[in-house]
């Protein structure tokens, strides 16, 4: 089962496949948008727009990349780097199909929740090292916004690891063959799905960079192809969060014959992309406040309480 | 119960934007499909000439003080026949705001506003027009309107009390009637 994973050829398509996925989620969220609103959306560039990213990316090379002489440079310069990384590190372990996928570690999970922990650090050192106040505010937004939603983004997820007795995510799909867990772990999925939302920095969770109060948060000072990764950033994320509900919540690759997996999982990846570009369109961002009594009042209770009921249920079992 | 409603009404928001997906667009794609305009939309300013092909303006200035953004200059001057023309009438397009307050101030319905608006330039100076630009070979909007065979001033040809639908001056110093 495990034949291709880790070959060169599925290292160099996935990382590449992701990044160019990435790129076009920037059209696909501009046409979504602008179905939902009744516009248009870009498509004047190539047939439908698609050639739209190529302009795009062509323009942002072309823009001064411009660093703030008062800014702490290293820092200023690694911040758009760091969360590139972050974010394509996590991909190594999603499981695409049986056999495309880079590695299958054991601790999966746990890596996907490390790196997507870490990939805050970006937002805050990218803020603090721009010495500017709304910088500043977009950072301290995102440090107490990651703290508080972090937490049970991880407990949400533990009701998955025990049902499915692993952390490794190719076992985590394995185990959904019996049933998708988005039916038995419904409370675990729906806390996923805002922990995610509130992850990748998206509305309504984006206060961060909230560009109708702090101009755009933590990446104010930046511009070019900095600012550029911010966003293919933020893309990726997008993406793993997409992914990562599919594998944890819906069957990863797992679907009826008709279709190989891989296509199942770029279809049910797709349809969480656009969920993902639903909320954006649809909800209001909330105040800071709401915010996190949100998060700790209402979701913190909720991740426990399936914690302890699918822990209840699993010993009543016999597990 | 009060955030169950709360989170109910963002699940209703949401289908709502979703069915947006099979609604029109209310887009109108320019350059490939032109916008409806209507006669009397406001546009490009043009000049006009009286059906007898002369030009109606008679430079009263009333178009340059009504104009809110002073984008009108102009010079009278008169003929050899008593009529007074513009010695040069001289709009700049780009202060223009297509306000129309210069059709309505005009007596003699010479400057009028037409469904035309595609004028960019990449000068600058390009967008002053002229009297030679703006002035066209037609009477507009008002087809049989002429100032001069109306009004009572007297030009060459025609004295006070010989225009249309106007009575001989009466002499207020005789008796006779």
């Amino acid at each position: 089962m495990n034949d291709g994973i880790g070959s060169p050829l599925n290292i160099f398509g996935i990382l590449f496949g992701v990044i160019l996925v990435a790129a076009y989620l920037t059209w696909l969220e501009r046409r979504l948008l602008g179905i939902w609103q009744d516009r248009l959306g870009p498509n004047r560039v190539g047939p439908l727009g698609l050639l739209q990213v190529a302009a795009d990316m062509i323009k942002i090379f072309m823009k001064e990349d411009w660093v703030p002489p008062f800014s702490d440079k290293p820092v200023f310069i690694l911040a758009p780097a760091l969360i590139m990384v972050t974010a394509l590190m996590s991909f190594a372990v999603i499981p695409i199909a049986p056999n495309v996928g880079v590695i299958d570690l054991n601790i999966g999970l746990l890596f996907v929740l490390a790196f997507t922990s870490l990939s805050v650090y970006s937002a805050v050192l990218g803020g603090y090292a721009s010495n500017n106040k709304y910088a500043l505010m977009g950072t301290l937004r995102a440090a107490s916004q990651s703290v508080s939603y972090e937490v049970f983004m991880g407990i949400s997820l533990m009701g998955v690891v025990m049902l499915s007795g692993s952390f490794s995510l190719r076992d985590i799909v394995e185990a959904q063959r019996g049933g998708w867990y988005c039916f038995s772990q419904i409370l675990g999925f729906l806390v996923f799905m805002v922990a995610a939302v509130a992850e990748t920095h998206r509305t309504p969770f984006d206060l961060p960079e909230a560009e109708h109060e702090i101009v755009a948060g933590f990446h104010t000072e930046y511009s070019g192809m900095k600012f550029g990764m911010f966003f293919v950033g933020e893309y990726l994320s997008v993406l793993l969060s997409s992914m990562l509900v599919v594998v944890l919540f819906f069957g990863g690759w797992l679907g009826p014959g008709f279709l190989p997996p891989l296509i199942w999982f770029i279809l049910k990846t797709f349809i969480f992309v656009c969920v993902f570009i639903l909320l954006r369109a649809a909800l209001p961002r909330p105040r800071y406040d709401q915010l996190m009594a949100f998060g700790w009042k209402v979701m913190l209770p909720v991740a426990l309480l399936n914690l302890v009921l699918t822990g209840g249920v699993a010993l009543w079992l016999g597990a | 119960m009060k955030i169950l409603s709360v989170m109910f009404s963002q699940l209703v928001g949401m289908w709502l934007v979703l069915t947006h997906t099979f609604t029109k667009a209310d887009t109108v794609e320019y350059p490939d499909e032109k916008p409806a305009l209507f006669p009397r939309y406001r546009g490009r300013i043009i000049l006009t000439r009286d059906p007898d092909g002369a030009e109606r303006c008679v430079a009263c200035n009333l178009c340059a003080v009504a104009c809110p953004v002073d984008c009108i200059a102009l010079q009278k001057t008169e003929d050899e026949s008593g009529r007074w023309y513009p010695e040069f009438f001289r709009i700049n397009f780009s202060r223009c705001i297509m306000c129309g307050f210069c059709e309505e101030a005009c007596p003699t319905y010479a400057i009028q506003l037409t469904p035309d608006f595609e004028m960019c330039e990449y000068d600058r100076q390009n967008m002053v027009y002229e009297k030679e630009q703006l002035l066209i070979n037609g009477p507009g909007k008002y087809h049989d309107y002429n100032f001069y065979r109306i009004a009572g001033k007297s030009v060459a040809g025609k004295d006070k009390g010989e225009a249309e639908n106007e009575d001989r001056p009466i002499d207020v110093k005789s008796l006779i009637p």
